[in-house]
């Protein structure tokens, strides 16, 4: 086990080095430049801006420079926001996207898993058409949809939250709940169609048969082997919402991680592009390393790795 | 159990967020006093950094404006008065200008504003280290240009003197008649000269280390709200009215109005497209006048643009009149020239009204003549072409507009629209990737030669190709002379080149639309887009 | 009664078989449409799909307006019987636009489910079944695919090859599938341990015969809710890549760029959100009834 995680370890390194190689590349093919505009800068003035950012170095010293600092966990200065660097970026967005984001999370999968379990056992009555009918919407309407509803009926037409902005527990229910719409809709259709598979399997019948109480059925054999899909989903979703959501945060102002993602490729901000990738990536690759983890212990018949080692 | 170790498993993943959710999210809220006389306001973007010498932006300007005092001030008509300098004396030449700060002027913390923190703020800016973008508003000074180059590297060649604490001395490179324009400009307000140099990069992140010499001061900045009071330093503090100031930073304009009508903000800094008809009818829109001008350009190279005919027939074939009224609507005013309104000639009157329009709006049978005599009668045999466009809603909706026209009273069908992600449209204009292109231009400074200095022959913000040495003489003169009846009329000779030749189609002169209430006064726009609130109060 | 030899004759040596299949065989797929067939709402689903594919099709011919006509003096006029859903901000009649918009967020949809299925449940079941350092290889594949910002593909994309709707069906082709890789890879690593697999291996089945008539049947369930999820979000992803620049050009529109630039003028005309927003809505609904019927009779338990 240790030595399969420290296998997975260096392989995520390895992972993490091509990401930030193709995208610093990338960046650098795709058209426009950090200190453009409608306006163009006198050639002097780009020349002084240049010099500061060290962008006329010959590119590949600029990609080994970037490694350099990258190991050291210094992300550079951004571009666009004068005098920060990448690492107060994220250091200042992050809390906030993670906070949001967790509670996110939560709702999704409070909300989510019991009513994909519910609907799966009473399949075919009303819980189940209930459950159905709202996620189906609930993956129809994205997020930025929500939003905007949420905060036009409950904001401007019934006056009972504050609009927008940061700071009180009143500020995190819209954007929470909009935010956990469709991960929750999503949970609750695969919870419950993987509970239907293996409600039908035999070693059910077979405990059904042997008389054991129902919710022991459910819980220990239903429950258990029924939920890897929802694990599975959880990885990337965990990385993506806790890093913020460009959309939410921008409807509702929130002063966190995700408008990052977004905003600096329009600028070309070059440093904090690769500085939010790299943050994003990381979190990705320990959350997937985590799901894998996590499968061996719900079910541990799943090998991971060639019993040999 | 297993089902305990996968319910630790999930936790182990949730955990973190949840401790920082426990502690990230529940700060209270300021406690606003209901006698105090609070006004809120949307300035949009939260600021990319709050250094005057090295922002560029209209939201950092407004903040900037509330907490920094240049040398001089402008009013409504452009004209400058005296700000944190209480008088000014000018050489004959226009060469030297001696400013004289005021005794009582001061910083927030209390220490004196001298002409050091002027002086120390200039070289700041110029200093080629720090790369500031708009820099380039100081070449004016002399040796300027060559300091923030690199070619001199002593700051004590400057045209700028400390005379003494209170007497900043300024010699130009040339005559120059907006200086006195331009020490209003945030690229030219003095800072703190300890604070900055205790922390050069971080000083203006924090509200303790914003020390400013404006009419209000930080008290609080997290979340995207700024809150300012007044600064009872301030030399004029007593026209301060109101006991707090709020600036939220709302970039999405749907959101600024649900605030707005939610009684969440006093004035927004923008209003929404779609939505400005009703507010206008509701009352709540107030149009301010705004110094830009929407327009397209076209690629001078390409066929059939080559043909000054087509390009005129294309210009004079929209109904301008009719796409304000039912589509960008906000009071804009049909262009019918290029120079907008609001800038002053040499009599203090208006550049635009004197120079008149260049051409009829909708002048569908001129244009469908000149289309004939160009080869492409009724439309017919037009080659295909291309409207390029920054994405953007309000730009879309105004290239369907056109592209429609073009088709019904020109009988040109064959007009696609392309919109690119901003960086790639900025590269394809440059290189010339294009046939129509949107463009717009917002003033620098008040004065009509920010709008035509662009069009000399090769110049960067020229992306139509065209060139004419006439014109390019008539703008170097105009640089070069401190006359103003001269550059006035030369100006005006310059535009009338520049309309002939038609290498660009001015659609609308820009507004600046911004929901406000009824209430709120005494707030002062200025037509570069920043707000000052110095002298703002409710009734 | 007197019987002769001549009365009998020997039966045709084809007809002579001693044991008869009564039921006709059928294959897999052809059970699978039989249960299908039972299932009204998921035929319901199904008929809604069609009659929508038909709308798209046929519907602007029929339609007397066309997407691009305008009418600046008959702008934001909701909902009436010349123009059904009322107009939009340049007086165009919004239910010829949504028409329109059905064959662009239609076919969409359909590369999304095709990309997913095609792909996603390819590429993961191959890396769940095989294990070890192909899965670990395959994986890291799809972590770098997740990592490497989507925006940059696409600016890069639409750069290289400029706009079109073909672009976008390659945009989704490239990321699309993520998901489904990782929840099939996912399910794959658990059901391959179970006995049926084992009982089918020592009958000695190909690996490519358990992957594809055991396991993956084994995981329609996840399978088809992920493409259900999938579908929307390339419709409305399709609504970012037109924004950005990749979509098809202005004035054509499909329904997410309806939906979303219907947000901004929600307050004052709710109906240009409504329109577009209700048809992306069904035709969720008409997928995912057709979807959950699907399941059911894919499944092999099911089969009777």
């Amino acid at each position: 086990m240790t030595q399969y995680i420290l296998r997975r370890i260096a392989v995520s390194l390895l992972v993490l080095w091509v990401i930030v190689t193709v995208t610093f590349f990338l960046m650098r093919i795709i058209p426009g430049g950090p200190f453009q505009g409608e306006k163009k800068l006198p050639p002097e003035i780009r020349k002084n801006i240049e010099e500061r950012y060290k962008l006329n170095d010959p590119l590949l010293k600029q990609y080994g420079d970037y490694l350099t600092n990258l190991i050291h966990w210094d992300l550079g200065p951004s571009f666009k926001y004068k005098g920060q660097t990448v690492n107060d970026i994220i250091e200042k967005g992050f809390p906030i996207s993670a906070a949001l984001g967790g509670i996110a999370i939560m709702i999704s999968l409070l909300v989510g898993i019991p009513a994909g379990i519910i609907s799966a056992l009473r399949q075919g009555r009303w819980p189940d058409y209930l459950a159905m009918f709202f996620s189906t919407i609930g993956i129809s309407v994205p997020s930025f949809i929500l939003a905007t509803l949420l905060m036009y009926f409950i904001s401007y037409k019934l006056h009972l939250l504050p609009s927008a902005l940061w700071g009180s527990p009143k500020h995190v229910i819209m954007p929470a709940i909009a935010l956990s719409g469709l991960p929750t809709a999503f949970i609750a259709r695969l919870m419950r169609s993987s509970m239907l598979e293996v409600l039908g399997q035999d070693y059910i019948k077979t405990a059904r048969a042997k008389g054991l109480p129902k919710i022991v059925i459910i819980y220990r054999h239903t429950i258990k082997n029924a939920i890897i899909p929802v694990v599975t989903y959880l990885g990337p979703l965990t990385a993506a919402i806790l890093t913020g959501s460009f959309v939410v945060e921008n409807i509702f102002a929130i002063p966190g991680l995700g408008k990052h993602f977004v905003t600096s490729i329009y600028n070309r901000d070059y440093t904090v592009i690769m500085g939010v990738t790299v943050f994003y990536s990381i979190l990705l690759v320990t959350l997937n390393l985590l799901v894998d983890l996590a499968y061996a212990v719900i079910d541990p018949r799943i090998k991971l790795f060639e019993a040999k080692e | 159990m297993h089902i305990k170790k996968l319910v630790v498993a999930l936790v182990v993943v949730l955990s973190m967020s949840l401790v920082i959710a426990g502690c990230g999210g529940d700060k209270p809220e300021a406690q606003v006093d209901s006698q105090e006389m609070v006004v809120r306001y949307n300035v949009g973007t939260p600021p990319e950094t709050i250094d005057p010498a090295l922002s560029t932006g209209i939201p950092e300007a407004t903040i900037q404006a509330q907490i920094f005092e240049g040398l001089t001030r402008l009013d409504e008509n452009q004209i400058p008065q005296p700000a944190a300098a209480e008088s000014w004396e000018v050489s004959d030449d226009k060469t030297v200008y001696t400013f004289h700060i005021r005794k009582d002027a001061k910083w927030s913390n209390g220490d004196p504003v001298t002409a050091e923190d002027f002086a120390f703020a200039w070289e700041r800016a110029l200093n080629p280290a720090n790369a500031a973008d708009y820099a380039y508003q100081l070449y004016n000074i002399k040796n300027a240009a060559a300091y923030n180059k690199g070619e001199i590297t002593d700051p004590s060649q400057l045209g700028i003197e400390v005379v003494d604490e209170k007497t900043l001395k300024v010699t130009l490179e040339s005559p120059a008649v907006h200086f006195l324009s331009l020490t209003a400009f945030h690229t030219l307000y003095p800072v703190h000269k300890a604070t900055v140099e205790a922390d050069p990069e971080g000083w203006s992140l924090s509200a303790d280390t914003l020390i400013g010499n404006g009419a209000f001061k930080v008290e609080k900045w997290e979340n995207n709200v700024m809150e300012f009071v007044p600064n009872e330093n301030y030399w004029n503090k007593d026209v301060v009215k109101i006991d707090r100031l709020i600036f939220t930073m709302v970039e999405n304009e749907n959101t600024e109005l649900t605030m707005f009508e939610n009684d969440e903000l006093d004035m927004t800094h923008t209003a929404p497209l779609a939505e400005l008809e009703r507010l206008e009818t509701e009352g709540k829109l107030k149009i301010y006048p705004y110094l830009g001008t929407y327009y397209y350009i076209f690629n001078t190279q390409k066929k059939p643009f080559d043909d000054v005919r087509v390009r005129k027939a294309l210009a004079l074939a929209i109904d301008r009149q009719a796409l304000i009224d039912n589509v960008v609507k906000g009071g804009r005013k049909p262009a019918l020239a290029f120079v907008p309104y609001g800038l002053p000639d040499m009599d203090g009157s208006d550049f635009r009204e004197n120079g008149g329009t260049y051409y009829k709006d909708a002048d569908i049978e001129t244009a469908k003549q000149l289309l004939a005599e160009a080869g492409y009668p009724d439309g017919k045999g037009f080659p295909e072409i291309e409207i390029l466009y920054n994405t953007s809603e309000s730009h879309k909706i105004v290239a369907e507009t056109i592209q429609e026209m073009w088709k019904q009273n020109l009988g040109i069908t064959n007009v696609t629209l392309t919109n690119q992600e901003w960086g790639v449209y900025l590269n394809s204009r440059d290189e010339g990737d294009f046939m129509v292109a949107r463009a717009g231009w917002i003033g620098d400074y008040p004065d009509p030669l920010t709008f035509l200095d662009m069009w000399t022959t090769g110049n960067g913000n020229n992306n139509t190709f065209w060139g004419s040495e006439q014109y390019d003489r008539l703008i170097e003169t105009v640089r070069n002379s401190s006359d103003q009846k001269e550059r006035m009329t030369l100006m005006h000779q310059a535009e009338d080149i520049l309309m002939e030749n038609m290498p660009i189609m001015p659609i609308y002169f820009y507004t600046d639309p911004v929901c406000i209430k009824p209430n709120l006064k005494g707030v002062k726009k200025s037509l570069l887009g920043e707000v000052d609130f110095s002298e703002a109060y409710l009734e | 009664m007197h019987f002769s030899a001549e009365m009998f004759r020997p039966l045709p040596r084809e007809k002579k078989s001693t044991q008869e299949i009564v039921r006709p065989s059928t294959t897999y797929w052809q059970d699978a449409w039989r249960r299908l067939k039972k299932n009204p709402l998921a035929m319901a689903g199904l008929a809604f799909i069609i009659f929508l594919l038909l709308l798209a099709t046929f519907g602007p011919m029929i339609s007397p307006y066309s997407y691009s006509d305008q009418n600046l003096l008959n702008t934001f006029k909701g909902p009436s019987t010349k123009h059904w859903f009322g107009t939009d901000n340049l007086g165009r009649d919004v239910f010829t636009r949504v028409l329109y918009g059905a064959r662009i967020s239609l076919s969409i949809g359909i590369v999304a489910s095709l990309v997913n299925f095609v792909i996603g449940v390819i590429y993961g079941g191959v890396a769940g079944y095989v294990g070890g350092k192909v899965d670990n290889v395959m994986m890291r594949i799809v972590d770098i695919l997740y990592g490497i910002p989507f925006l940059l593909w696409v600016i890069l994309l639409m750069v290289v090859i400029g706009p079109g709707l073909i672009n976008i069906y390659i945009v989704l082709g490239v990321v699309y599938w993520l998901p489904m890789a990782r929840i099939v890879r996912g399910q794959i690593l658990s059901l391959k341990e179970q006995e049926y697999v084992l009982a089918a291996k020592t009958i000695g089945s190909s690996s490519r015969r358990i992957l594809l008539r055991h396991l993956i049947p084994n995981t329609m369930g996840p399978i088809i809710v992920t493409m259900t999820l999938a579908i929307p979000e390339a419709i409305f992803t399709e609504a970012f890549l037109s924004f950005i620049g990749l979509g098809v050009s202005a004035p054509m529109a499909s329904w997410g760029t309806l939906a979303s630039e219907a947000l901004s003028s929600l307050k004052s005309h709710p109906y240009l959100l409504f329109f577009p927003a209700a048809a992306i809505c069904l035709t969720l609904f008409a997928f995912n009834f057709l979807g959950d019927g699907l399941r059911d009779a894919l499944d092999p338990r099911m089969r009777k």
